[in-house]
């Protein structure tokens, strides 16, 4: 079976507040406080998205982004299809709160509907996320539509006659080739190269001329409720003890203390 | 007596990995709590002689199968379900590891048990088990409760001591069958770490870098204060993945864990998935623009500001103090 010009790449795209941004626990004390929260995709995400581009540029095929509501969204949805992409899904069913678990199974509600799937599917997910609480959404839809599944994978190899190479990282640099049959769910961890850039006159313009598809599902119960008793900031009295100061005083306390350490 | 404690041993090539002794230390702890047994379980064709290695379990259970060698989560999780039947366990610990990454998802849907990730405390409370969860890049902890002592737990390296989990004991083994469906995934071969032109893991100084560095022409500043201190230049994943500094510069879960005498965490957040990899310095001086950085909590000396700045001043200065 030739691959080269069917393959069907669906990338999952997940929104996660950016922890670049000072994150605050609401009054409740048992979730994060939604007002100043500045959400991004979550970065698996975006490698998993420069993967599919990769793996369409080498062997043809379609790119479908897909992600379930959540503030900014469809921003990111258009720099998807800016950078690519062929076209992009969104789920009305609001992101927060769901969990990785209810968000697993509208995503599989949705990839298992007719005419999603084929036989030379790649569905690429992030291999986990930041707010991963309940689980990792990749493993779950794996499991969810029956399809073998690989995490960690820090690039694909090649893809042939229905199976995908596919690296999966290991630990102090350890990587190790696996073989999978198509259709398949590979975690990303990062793909063979950083995400590109797209210029922001290019995601207007898209903007301007393309649409994204929302798709209606009913919106599933908590599957599995976690009860969080409470969410807080690791305590701010940490061990380090901290310089003040010019630059240049700071610079000076910094010396002292690598010669302490005998290192200079 | 209550349900088993099942800790997935994790190894890697032949060993096991250190993990699995955290995990039995933590697991050894909850079942005394509880007056429940705790079982370990050995996956592969491999695996057999590592179970004297995990004498602080009552049990090691043995699946001698080699479609579980090297196997992805899918069968593994199906192969630990079966043995979760067997065994009657309520709570099974498994590393939050590159390694073991994805099973416990599996597996708490095929067991319909709830799981918890990113776990770095965990402890026996009456009949419930309290875990702490370290979320957004460790910028934030929750704590979440099993009320009834049954889950599946993702367990970060380094949360718990191994030592607790050694044992001189030989625990009694048991080998069991698992009917492993044919596999959809292969393993292949291993792809050997790159051997960079530096190892990093035999640096008596290491200056790391994260995203605060900003841009590659700035990672020069940091290689400036390297050569200045005799040491080598590292990063966090960030850095890695934009292509700035090869793979065999990499610091943390995915990269090498590294022991220098001091480590400078530069633009460095402090990301649990980082701090696995250099927790073990004997002098960690962090500097970041982000007082509340999580690597202030570990770091033995801190500075709030800019790397960028800080950076040149030092290099002069520590040229000035070699002379």
């Amino acid at each position: 079976m030739n691959t080269e010009t069917s393959m069907n790449l669906y990338v999952l795209l997940k929104m996660v507040p950016d922890t670049v941004e000072e994150l605050n626990v609401s009054a409740d004390g048992k979730s994060l406080d939604a007002e100043f929260l500045r959400f991004k995709l979550s970065e698996p995400d975006d490698h998993a998205l420069e993967q599919a581009l990769l793996l369409k540029e080498k062997y043809g095929g379609k790119v479908t982004v897909v992600a379930l509501d959540a503030p900014e969204v469809d921003d990111v949805l258009f720099t998807a299809m800016a950078k690519g992409a062929d076209g992009a899904v969104k789920i009305p069913i609001n992101q927060a709160g769901l969990g990785t678990v209810a968000s697993a199974k509208v995503l599989a509600d949705f990839l298992g509907s007719p005419g999603r799937l084929t036989a030379d599917s790649l569905l690429l997910p992030g291999s986990q996320a930041i707010d991963d609480l309940e689980g990792e959404v990749a493993p779950l839809l794996a499991a969810a539509l029956s399809l073998p599944y690989v995490g960690v994978v820090c690039g694909v190899k090649a893809v042939a006659d229905g199976k995908a190479t596919v690296m999966k990282e290991f630990a102090g640099g350890l990587r190790a080739e696996f073989e999978v049959s198509l259709p398949a769910v590979l975690g990303i961890q990062s793909a063979e190269k950083p995400p590109r850039y797209v210029p922001v006159a290019k995601v207007r313009a898209v903007m301007k001329s393309a649409k994204i598809e929302e798709v209606e599902f009913a919106t599933p119960e908590r599957l599995i409720q976690l009860e969080v008793d409470r969410m807080y900031k690791p305590e701010a009295a940490g061990r380090a003890q901290m310089f003040e100061g010019a630059t240049e005083e700071v610079a000076d306390k910094l010396v002292e203390v690598l010669a302490k350490s005998s290192v200079i | 007596m209550a349900n088993a404690i099942l800790v997935l041993a994790e190894q890697l090539r032949g060993g096991v990995s250190d993990i699995t002794f955290e995990m039995l230390g933590a697991g050894r702890t909850l079942a005394g709590a509880a007056g429940a047994p705790l079982y370990a379980v050995l996956l592969g064709s491999e695996a057999a002689p590592l179970a004297t290695k995990l004498g602080a379990a009552d049990k090691v259970f043995v699946v001698d199968n080699p479609q579980l060698n090297l196997a992805p989560p899918g069968p593994i999780a199906a192969a630990l379900k079966t043995l979760v039947d067997q065994t009657q366990a309520g709570l099974v610990l498994l590393g939050c590891t590159n390694v073991s990454l994805g099973i416990g998802s599996i597996l708490a849907a095929k067991a319909g048990l709830p799981m918890v990730n990113f776990c770095r405390a965990v402890k026996a409370d009456g009949g419930a088990i309290l875990c702490t969860s370290q979320l957004f890049g460790g910028k934030i902890l929750s704590d979440v409760k099993l009320a009834d002592g049954r889950g599946i737990i993702s367990v970060y390296p380094g949360a718990f001591s191994p030592d607790a989990g050694k044992s001189d004991k030989t625990p009694a083994v048991e080998k069991v069958d698992v009917p492993v469906e044919a596999p959809q995934v292969v393993f292949k071969q291993y792809l050997e770490p790159e051997t960079g032109d530096v190892d990093i893991t035999k640096q008596n100084v290491l200056v790391g870098v994260g995203r605060g560095i900003q841009t590659q022409d700035n990672v020069q500043l940091a290689e400036d204060l390297a050569q200045a201190l005799g040491g080598a230049v590292c990063a966090s994943r960030p850095v890695i993945d934009q292509g700035w500094l090869p793979l065999s510069r990499q610091v943390g879960k995915s990269g090498m864990s590294v022991k220098p005498r001091v480590y400078l965490a530069l633009g460095i957040s402090g990301a649990p998935e980082h701090w696995e990899g250099m927790q073990n310095a004997q002098c960690i001086i962090a500097v970041n623009t982000d007082p509340k950085a999580p690597i202030f909590d570990g770091a033995h000396y801190g500075v709030v500001g800019d790397v960028l700045e800080l950076l040149p001043v030092l290099t002069d200065k520590v040229k000035a103090r070699k002379g």
